[in-house]
């Protein structure tokens, strides 16, 4: 059955109507075209459909319409406007990635991490970074240029 | 001379185009796979031309405008189509420098970002564009000297800023006007024969366009993706299914690729009587090492996109291949090859012969069903993980001889498994996955192995690059096919290095000798010994890690005998599962193009490899893979890589050699040996997983 939700997707309010169980990946790609936030595995296993939910990194492809109803989207097209977020100024400085498919999702969730070492005025360490990036796959072997560009963020040098 | 690029595109008009405003268009056979490809080639025809390199256009392949360079992979894009570029670029500048002397009645001029310079006078590429034509034959050895300018430089990739946008730029992201999207309902196991289906209940859910069944095969066409999604979900559980599965489990594959039917080829064979008659009596290691299948896992899954109409078939596709698919898709739809047009669009990471060209077909069948709609087609992870052709599995079995001195004197290897390519239009008939489901389709031949002058396939990197006196290898090519297997990144060579080097870890053992000085003792090859003397440099070998479960090894290749030398060193920590701690590889690419774009992939390579070394496996029972989420089959995470620090060699006198395979064989090798360092257990039955590190104990015991 197909019913009605309201969001507000980077700042924008929408009006959607589809199964309230449709994950809110599927509405941000395909009613909304935001194809920024990736598809990876549908199952909150590769962390690419990463998006932020009232500021808090979830994972698009298995947060359902219904419990995303009312609630804010920041997706990775936002992060980058009207300038880019530290983060993907300091990962294009580093060339962290090859094929960059699980780069939005990393950028959203670094985000989060670098905008709260700013707010307490501190770099992020080698393993804070990777523990919190642990639950995003990237099958190109990318892991270490994008660790260090995240610290890098963090410290305010990109 | 001419290379198989060149050959096949002899014009220089088929790879470069000059405009009148400015712009220089490249075209390439080779495809973007994330490897960085299309900036490297870039640099070299800017230098070729003498031009910017921010001039430089590169054009996706494509049939129909773009040269045929059969696929991209093994490691020859650089060789092949960077060599083409260049040489078709100073053939154009040659043309070019011809007229602009004409032009200003001079006998000499000067180059200059494109400007022809002779004293006050000058002209450009642009102004002579339309008086110079490219439709014109060149040769490799075209042009003189240029010099380099954008080569060697780490230009930054060109693709990557959309990609941490989030700016449309996958495949996954086309969206053309009218698209409607579909999704193909794979069988739940191999060798299942659709039952019955009920389409009218598919077809009545809400947007549904279309539902084609032929033969097994079943999609769904919809106006969206939600709807497409929605209306697979329903023909699953309205389709049953019927047929016997193939009996292999993951349990037993050893036994079955040794057993089964294969054909045989020599790939060296020595003088029995006479070569051998001196081993008699001496010390002989004989080993069998094996790896299972293994997945691509690209993070994001296969895709394409396909339109059928009065002008023929397009087909947008992230493939290896544009114009094998094309030819495969014709031949599958049984249509001349001018009705079929491929284009290419990035996909995610590609690391071999994956789903992009199953998928691309599955769109074409969909397509037909709407006709004048694009039809888009992305599969599900567990397509991906479990329908994808498989990394062959191996068994390798090593036997070698050394006198007194532990000096080498017989090299024996049988490599046994599945042929490394089943690509479109290689075989017989075609291997599109959803042919051997349509009625009027074929079951997809057993592959093949590339000849040996490609570098083969079971057989890659199966002769040491050392001195180990008299050598026979055969490769014993299965000739059926349970599982679907083809390329994946360095095929056999995967497996063979990681053979070959523990093997040699253990005959220095018995020479009671150190193992880079045992390896340079029977290595003479040059570049061989300067990437080991290298890597020994950079981590203070024979310094270990300190520890009682710590332990360092050493690994080493030229990748196909013929590519890039590698050689990696890795520390690990092996308690309950084993812990790469640190990693250093040195690399010799010849010249390098772009040095962090070699970097970069070297180490997501050792990345890649270490995955696969420690962790990974296709398990599967009665025809169906169980390892098709990434809960069953995990992956390296970022927690688990360690610093990696790769060194260079750089070569500027030397041809270029791909990078993007070199390091695969090595990395293996060096955590076989750092585990056996590490806990005095030799493992030699991949992955290296706390189960077959206890197995092999009790094989010790
Ligand atoms: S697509 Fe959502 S976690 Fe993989
Ligand atoms: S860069 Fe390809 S998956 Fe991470």
């Amino acid at each position: 059955m197909e019913t009605s939700h309201t969001l507000d997707v980077n700042g924008v309010q929408h009006d959607v109507t589809c199964d309230p169980q449709t994950p809110l990946l599927w509405v941000l790609r395909d009613s909304l075209g935001l194809t920024g936030t990736r598809f990876g595995c549908g199952a909150g296993s590769c962390g690419a459909c990463t998006v932020l939910l009232d500021g808090a990194p979830v994972h698009s492809c298995d947060t359902p319409m219904w419990s995303a109803d009312g609630h804010a989207v920041t997706t990775i097209e936002h992060l980058g406007r009207p300038e880019p977020h530290p983060v993907q100024r300091a990962l294009i400085e580093h060339q962290a990635g090859q094929c960059g498919y699980c780069l939005s999702g990393i950028t959203v969730r670094a985000s989060v991490l670098v905008d709260e070492a700013h707010s307490s005025g501190r770099t992020l360490t080698d393993a804070e970074v990777r523990e919190a990036l642990d639950g995003h796959l990237c099958r190109c072997g990318a892991h270490n240029r994008i660790v260090a560009a995240v610290i890098d963020a963090s410290a305010g040098q990109a | 001379m001419a290379t198989p690029s060149i050959e096949a595109n002899p014009l220089i008009s088929q790879w470069i185009d000059i405009s009148a405003t400015g712009v220089v268009r490249a075209r390439t056979g080779k495809s973007e796979l994330g490897q960085g490809i299309a900036t490297a080639l870039a640099q070299i025809v800017a230098d070729a031309l003498g031009v910017d390199v921010s001039r430089v256009q590169m054009q996706a392949p494509g049939t129909g405008s773009g040269p045929d360079e059969g696929f991209t992979a093994g490691s020859l894009s650089v060789q092949h189509s960077g060599s083409a570029l260049d040489a078709a670029g100073r053939a154009a500048r040659n043309l070019f420098e011809v007229e602009a002397c004409r032009a200003m009645g001079v006998d000499e001029v000067r180059l200059d970002d494109g400007w022809f310079i002779a004293g006050e006078r000058r002209t450009s590429y642009w102004e002579l564009a339309s008086s110079v034509g490219l439709d014109v034959a060149f040769d490799a050895g075209a042009g003189g000297n240029v010099g380099s300018r954008a080569i060697g430089t780490s230009l930054p990739r060109r693709d990557l800023v959309d990609k941490v946008l989030g700016a449309p730029r996958f495949l996954h992201d086309l969206r053309l006007p009218g698209m409607l999207f579909g999704r193909v309902l794979r069988p739940p196991y191999r060798g299942a024969q659709l039952g019955s289906l009920e389409p009218g209940a598919v077809a009545a859910l809400p947007g549904v366009e279309a539902v084609v069944v032929d033969g097994s095969f079943v999609g769904v066409v919809a106006d969206t993706e939600i709807h497409a999604r929605e209306a697979l979900e329903a023909a699953r559980v309205n389709a049953t299914w019927t047929g016997a599965a193939p009996g292999v489990t993951t349990a037993d594959v050893r036994t079955f690729l040794t057993e089964a039917a294969a054909e045989s080829t020599p790939l060296a064979t020595r003088d029995e009587d006479a070569s051998l008659a001196d081993t008699v009596g001496q010390a002989r290691l004989s080993a069998r090492y094996s790896r299972p299948f293994l997945a691509h896992g690209s993070i994001g899954p296969s895709v394409a996109a396909a339109l059928h109409d009065d002008a023929g078939l397009r087909v947008w596709t992230h493939t290896q291949g544009v114009y094998p698919l094309r030819k495969d898709i014709a031949r599958a739809l049984d249509v001349p090859v001018d009705a079929v047009s491929v284009e290419h669009v990035e996909g995610a990471g590609c690391y071999g012969h994956n789903g992009a060209d199953d998928v691309a077909y599955d769109a074409a069948l969909l397509a037909f069903a709407v006709p004048g709609r694009p039809v888009h087609v992305t599969w599900s992870r567990e397509d991906e993980l479990g329908w994808a052709p498989f990394g062959p599995a191996m068994v390798v079995d090593i036997e070698s001889t050394c006198d007194g001195d532990g000096t080498i004197t017989s090299w024996t290897w049988n490599g046994f498994g599945n042929g490394h390519s089943s690509r479109p239009s290689t075989l017989r008939t075609p291997s599109l996955l959803a042919f051997a489901s349509q009625s009027a389709g074929h079951a997809i031949p057993p592959s093949n192995d590339p000849p040996m002058t490609a570098g083969q396939g079971t057989g890659r990197n199966a002769i040491p690059g050392y001195e180990v006196g008299a050598v026979t290898a055969v490769a014993h090519r299965l000739t059926e096919m349970p599982i679907r297997a083809s390329a994946l990144r360095s095929l056999g060579a995967h497996l063979n290095v990681f053979a070959i080097e523990q093997h040699m870890d253990d005959l220095a053992q018995h020479a009671g000798a150190d193992p880079l000085e045992y390896r340079l003792r029977h290595l003479v090859d040059p570049r061989g010994r300067a990437v080991l003397e290298r890597v020994a440099e950079m981590c203070d070998w024979p310094t270990r890690p300190t520890g009682d479960a710590a332990g360092r090894g050493l690994g080493f290749a030229r990748y196909k005998g013929t590519g890039a030398w590698c050689a990696v060193v890795v520390d690990v920590e092996a308690e309950e599962r084993i812990r790469m701690q640190r990693m250093w590889i040195a690399v010799d690419v010849g010249r390098v193009v772009n040095p962090d774009g070699v970097v970069n992939q070297i180490e997501g390579g050792a990345i890649q490899s270490a995955s696969w070394t420690l962790l990974e496996q296709v398990r599967f029972a009665d025809g169906r893979v169980v390892s098709d989420t990434w809960e069953e089959y995990p992956i390296l995470t970022f927690n688990d890589v360690p610093p990696i620090e790769v060194s260079l060699l750089d070569r500027p006198d030397q041809p270029w050699l791909g990078a993007g395979e070199a390091s695969m064989g090595p990395t293996a090798a060096a955590l076989g040996n750092a585990l056996m360092d590490a806990t005095g257990i030799r493992v030699r039955a991949l992955p290296l997983t706390p189960e077959s590190i206890i197995a092999a104990m009790e094989l010790q015991a």
